[in-house]
């Protein structure tokens, strides 16, 4: 028992670095791949390539005053970004990194990730709420509203993997693709998983509740220093996540391609395969331009839930009798 | 069935889309670091006016005419000279400009009888007050005439 407690412990701590370590790299990718497609050369002057800008950029965040806005609810506004974060950090429990890499090996894991990931809205609705401005409420609202629009096929197309595997537990989600990658198999679950993720995340093209040149900055409009901080962190901490998500679920997790290992380290395959996902979820931020809400609602409903439901319909019946 | 054209052609849409962009990233870049690096300027850059240095006298040719300073519609240039001999040219002692109020218009370039006026290559101009902007063009010719004779004879040293 108490070893357990112990792993689950240190396993908690190992995340929080890691989140720490993952947001800084993605921050600095992010502006590079921005800055590249934009043939400029991004962050250039702190370090080698930039690459310890985000640092600095951090110290720069961790020195400044955290401003409570005028009428704000005080005890909301400061427990938002801590509540963004929170469920993030369960999402590292059942990630299976490598074959007997994971925190804690639940039958239920990708449930749990689901589940909280929910409090993410929670979370930017409280903070949207407590900040007393027009701006951070509309993008609040706005994140709700797009949220469970999107959170229907993202389940949906999950569901569909999920019954293939008869289980929700990931380490055998990807024992179960060894030889075949689900994307193979279930090809529209996988894109549609992809682009539900990327409005679940709140990011270009669906970047809607932080419209900057509609709301300012949207939600976290009102904060500054570390409380603006801690949301960025949990921005791209999600970003990790979602894409670790799909990786698990679409794309063999810590397997090779059809079995071939290359005698690779599962690891190395996992984190390789998230961060070339992430890498995709950039460059669609710097191809597309923002959709305005009533597309993006329609998108959801018309066209993303529909396909979702086909695909999970006929993956069930496949299964049937097969 | 329109339904479907549409999610395919909109996807077709979105994938060209995506290959612009990832083209991009193996473009080479346009921006370059600016202290480090400086691109040529374009030859019909336009700095503040300046004092020509003609290669025969090693000077300016400005006879101090006056055109440049009644002609400037921003009033930027103030010209003064003295007489050396009673009946003989008149000689330069002062040229001073205020560039915070010249447009650039190119009017005493034109007009300048012995074309000793040029636009110069200058663009790393940084001023607080307006005074900052005041030049003081002979004492310029003067410094380049310097460093020019300077450069000259530390090749010749070398050489
Ligand atoms: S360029 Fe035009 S405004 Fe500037 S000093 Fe010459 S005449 Fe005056
Ligand atoms: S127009 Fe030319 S010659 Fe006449 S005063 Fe001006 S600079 Fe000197």
């Amino acid at each position: 028992m108490s070893s357990d407690w112990f792993r689950l412990i240190l396993g908690l701590l190992i995340a929080l670095g890691f989140s720490q370590l993952n947001a800084l790299f993605l921050v600095w990718l992010e502006r590079k791949v921005a800055g590249h497609i934009q043939l400029r050369p991004g962050p250039m002057e702190v370090g080698p390539h930039g690459l310890l800008q985000t640092i600095a950029d951090g110290v720069k965040l961790v020195g400044k005053e955290l401003i409570l806005p005028f009428k704000a609810d005080r005890k909301l506004f400061f427990l938002a970004p801590v509540l963004v974060f929170t469920p993030v950090l369960v999402g590292f429990l059942v990630l299976p990194f490598g074959q007997n890499m994971i925190i804690r090996d639940m039958n239920l894991g990708v449930l749990l990730i689901f589940g909280f990931s929910t409090i993410t809205v929670l979370a930017i609705l409280a903070g949207g709420w407590a900040s007393n401005n027009k701006y951070a409420l509309l993008g609040a609202v706005r994140s709700v509203a797009q949220n469970i629009a999107y959170e229907i096929p993202l389940l949906l197309s999950v569901m569909s993997v999920v019954l293939m595997v008869n289980s929700l537990s990931f380490s055998e989600i990807v024992n179960s693709q060894k030889t075949v990658w689900f994307i193979f198999l279930q090809p529209l679950a996988g894109l549609i998983y992809l682009i539900s993720a990327t409005a679940e995340t709140n990011r270009a093209p669906f970047d809607i509740p932080e419209a900057e040149s509609e709301l300012v900055a949207g939600f976290h409009t009102e904060y500054s220093g570390m409380g603006f901080g801690l949301f960025f962190l949990a921005e791209y901490t999600n970003m990790f996540i979602v894409c670790a998500v799909a990786t698990s679920l679409f794309f063999g997790g810590w397997q090779g391609l059809f079995g071939i290992n290359l005698g690779i380290p599962g690891v190395f395959w996992f984190l390789f395969k998230t961060y070339a996902l992430i890498f995709i979820i950039m460059w669609v931020r710097w191809t597309f331009p923002r959709v305005r809400f009533d597309q993006l609602m329609n998108f959801a409903w018309k066209v993303m839930i529909p396909l979702s439901l086909v695909n999970l319909v006929i993956t069930a019946i496949v299964l049937k009798f097969v | 069935m329109s339904y479907f054209k549409e999610i395919y052609y909109g996807g077709l849409s979105l994938i060209e889309g995506l290959i612009v962009t990832g083209r991009r990233l193996f473009q080479p870049l346009v921006t370059v670091q600016y202290p480090r690096k400086k691109i040529p300027l374009s030859s019909a850059f336009r700095g503040h006016i300046e004092l020509k240095i003609f290669e025969d006298s090693g000077t300016h040719k400005c006879i101090v005419c006056m055109s440049c300073e009644k002609n400037c519609p921003s009033g930027v240039i103030s010209v003064q000279g003295v007489k050396q001999k009673e009946k003989g040219p008149k000689t330069l002692t002062d040229y001073v400009i205020d560039f915070s109020k010249c447009s650039l218009c190119g009017i005493c370039v034109e007009i300048c009888p012995t074309a000793t006026l040029q636009y110069s290559r200058e663009y790393e101009l940084v001023g607080v007050t307006q005074a900052d902007c005041r030049f003081d063009l002979l004492a310029r010719l003067k410094k380049q005439v310097e460093q020019k004779e300077y450069e000259k004879n530390k090749q010749g040293k070398a050489a």
